[in-house]
């Protein structure tokens, strides 16, 4: 019998480790510590496996060929989406629609909904923690269409301001587009409430979940939101494959975004019909080892479950909040009540990139810089920070090297 | 006193990297550089001036005395500003056409700036291109004051 999801088993850390065969590298000739887990998670060796095994054993083109091979990547890569659709929570398996990733997901939203929605003097609502692909196709299409983006603002602690939040909302607000978990700061916003106030105002709401489908349990449906978009790269899958999610009802009647293969149903030079969804919006080939292998890396989640591996990471982010705190002049960026496994900081008088290329030297992989955030570093007044973000496979003993690594950084540069 | 040709300079670097035997030593003298360039005024500090990387800024200044090209550099990243440091001491004082032509073997050899200059996290390359771009422009009027 499968155990309850809301449970935390305590995680076999050492047997987790062994399944990532990059953990075992050296870097610089030491072990490696990889604390970049926002920026992509790694991958275990039944992810590489499984893109191995579709080219080794059944490689072919999908939904068009009658011979075997074809059939079952066809089967493999259609299982995949009934993977994401269940790891979601969506209604049916045609709302979600594979992507290049989360930014794609969002410029398709803005490309085909935006066009056809979006009309002069419309606003469209966003953070001011947005990563900078949930902004420029936002201002692409305000520009195109003489519409308002408009910001919300965020407060000291990195958390969004609701009472803004429910001020800027008005009867011209046609999208709220917003990030469900902030790359730079880690904050966790209250999407669903924040998506039920956006309704009531008549706006449409797309979630960015490139962070938060790693952490969090998600359900579009209880969400309620409109749109969901998420790579398989923070998910311990591949690079190169994501999903947007839409309600059904939606992606039905939008325009389509690329013309190609697969996406139509009948050609001629008169008329050009189109096919059903979800293919309606996949043309060409799509990047099928990469789907098949998406599935496996979901598979994995969900038979370690999100409650162990959230109980386990957010253990990881109380001790290495605390171990931080105690580093004179270290100012930790973001401090909103609820984040995920994820710490953004500052050390007075060091540029991030300094302490960056310091702890690679000692084999340890953290983000510095802007973190495709800029106008929330504007906000905080700093050019950037370093961020170490959290895996199911991290543990206390790499939070200590790190800790060490700093101290050591600080010792040199100061 | 004849000031010591690019490539002279540059083997000096290259021998002085020679006798550090670990990583510590070696970054401890480049940022212990960085923190000896002189700062640039803040008046030089000019959007103009700026090479923007996307993690670091650097700022640079040149000028033309005598028929050579003298070099003025600042980051707020201490590591890369030695590392510009070093770009100074090897370039700055010597003609346009010596610093168009330089190689600077000296950056692979070291080894120090193959990671930075790599990734999209500095302006380092974007500086070096630079500092040729002015030196091809004192050329260019060099020229046109050595014409009859």
């Amino acid at each position: 019998m499968k155990a309850p999801n809301s449970i935390p088993q305590v995680l076999d850390v050492t047997s987790i480790r062994n399944q990532f065969p990059i953990l075992n590298r050296r870097v610089k000739e030491k072990p490696l510590v990889y604390l970049d887990n926002a920026a992509t998670s790694q991958k275990p060796r039944s992810v590489i496996d499984a893109i191995s095994d579709y080219y080794t054993n059944y490689n072919a083109n999908i939904h068009r060929g009658i011979h075997t091979l074809a059939e079952e990547a066809t089967m493999a890569y259609e299982a995949s989406r009934h993977t994401a659709q269940e790891f979601i929570g969506a209604a049916f398996p045609e709302e979600i629609i594979f992507t290049r990733g989360t930014t794609e997901g969002i410029n398709l939203v803005a490309y085909t909904w935006g066009r056809q929605h979006i009309i002069p003097g419309d606003e469209i609502l966003i953070s001011a923690m947005e990563h900078h692909s949930n902004i420029v196709p936002w201002q692409i299409l305000c520009e195109e269409k003489d519409a308002v983006l408009k910001i919300i603002p965020v407060n000291d602690n990195g958390e969004l301001s609701m009472d803004a939040y429910l001020e800027l909302l008005n009867e011209r607000t046609k999208l709220v587009s917003i990030v469900q978990v902030s790359n730079a700061l880690g904050t966790v916003n209250p999407v669903k409430e924040m998506i039920s106030a956006a309704h009531k105002a008549g706006a449409r709401v797309l979630v960015d979940g490139a962070q938060s489908a790693v952490h969090l349990d998600i359900d579009v449906q209880d969400l309620d939101c409109d749109f969901f978009a998420f790579s398989a790269h923070k998910v311990y899958g591949p690079t190169g494959i994501g999903v947007l999610y839409g309600k059904k009802e939606l992606l039905d009647s939008m325009p389509v975004f690329q013309g190609g293969g697969e996406m139509i149903k009948e050609v001629s030079f008169e008329k050009t019909t189109y096919n059903d969804l979800p293919y309606k919006y996949e043309a060409g080939t799509p990047n099928i080892a990469d789907t098949i292998a998406f599935k496996t890396a979901l598979d994995f989640v969900k038979e370690i479950g999100k409650a162990s591996i959230r109980e386990h990471e957010n253990n990881l982010l109380d001790y290495a909040t605390v171990q931080l705190q105690q580093i004179p002049g270290l100012r930790i960026i973001g401090e909103a009540r609820e984040k995920v496994s994820l710490v953004s900081f500052v050390i007075k008088d060091i540029h991030p990139q300094d302490i960056g290329i310091i702890l690679d030297n000692m084999g340890i992989a953290v983000r510095t810089g802007h973190h495709c955030t800029q106008p929330l570093m504007k906000r905080f007044g700093i050019p950037g920070t370093v961020r170490a973000s959290f895996a199911l496979y991290n543990t206390r003993e790499e939070i200590d090297m790190l800790i060490n690594g700093l101290q050591k950084a600080i010792k040199m540069l100061l | 006193m004849n000031k010591k040709s690019i490539i002279e300079t540059e083997q000096e670097i290259i021998d002085d990297f020679s006798l550090f035997d670990s990583w510590e030593d070696k970054y401890e003298y480049i940022i212990d550089l960085g923190k000896k360039l002189p700062l640039l005024e803040d008046q030089y500090k000019t959007e103009e001036n700026k090479i923007k990387g996307c993690q670091s800024t650097v700022w640079l200044v040149a000028s033309y005395r005598d028929g050579k090209v003298f070099f003025k550099a600042d980051s707020d990243a201490v590591i890369v500003k030695g590392l510009v440091s070093m770009l100074i001491t090897v370039l700055s004082g010597h003609q346009p056409d010596e610093i168009i032509t330089a190689k600077l073997d000296f950056i692979r050899e070291i080894g120090m700036f193959t990671h930075l200059a790599q990734t999209r996290s500095n302006g380092l390359l974007a500086m070096i291109k630079q500092m040729k771009n002015y030196a091809i422009a004192y050329k260019t009027i060099q020229e046109i004051e050595q014409k009859p």
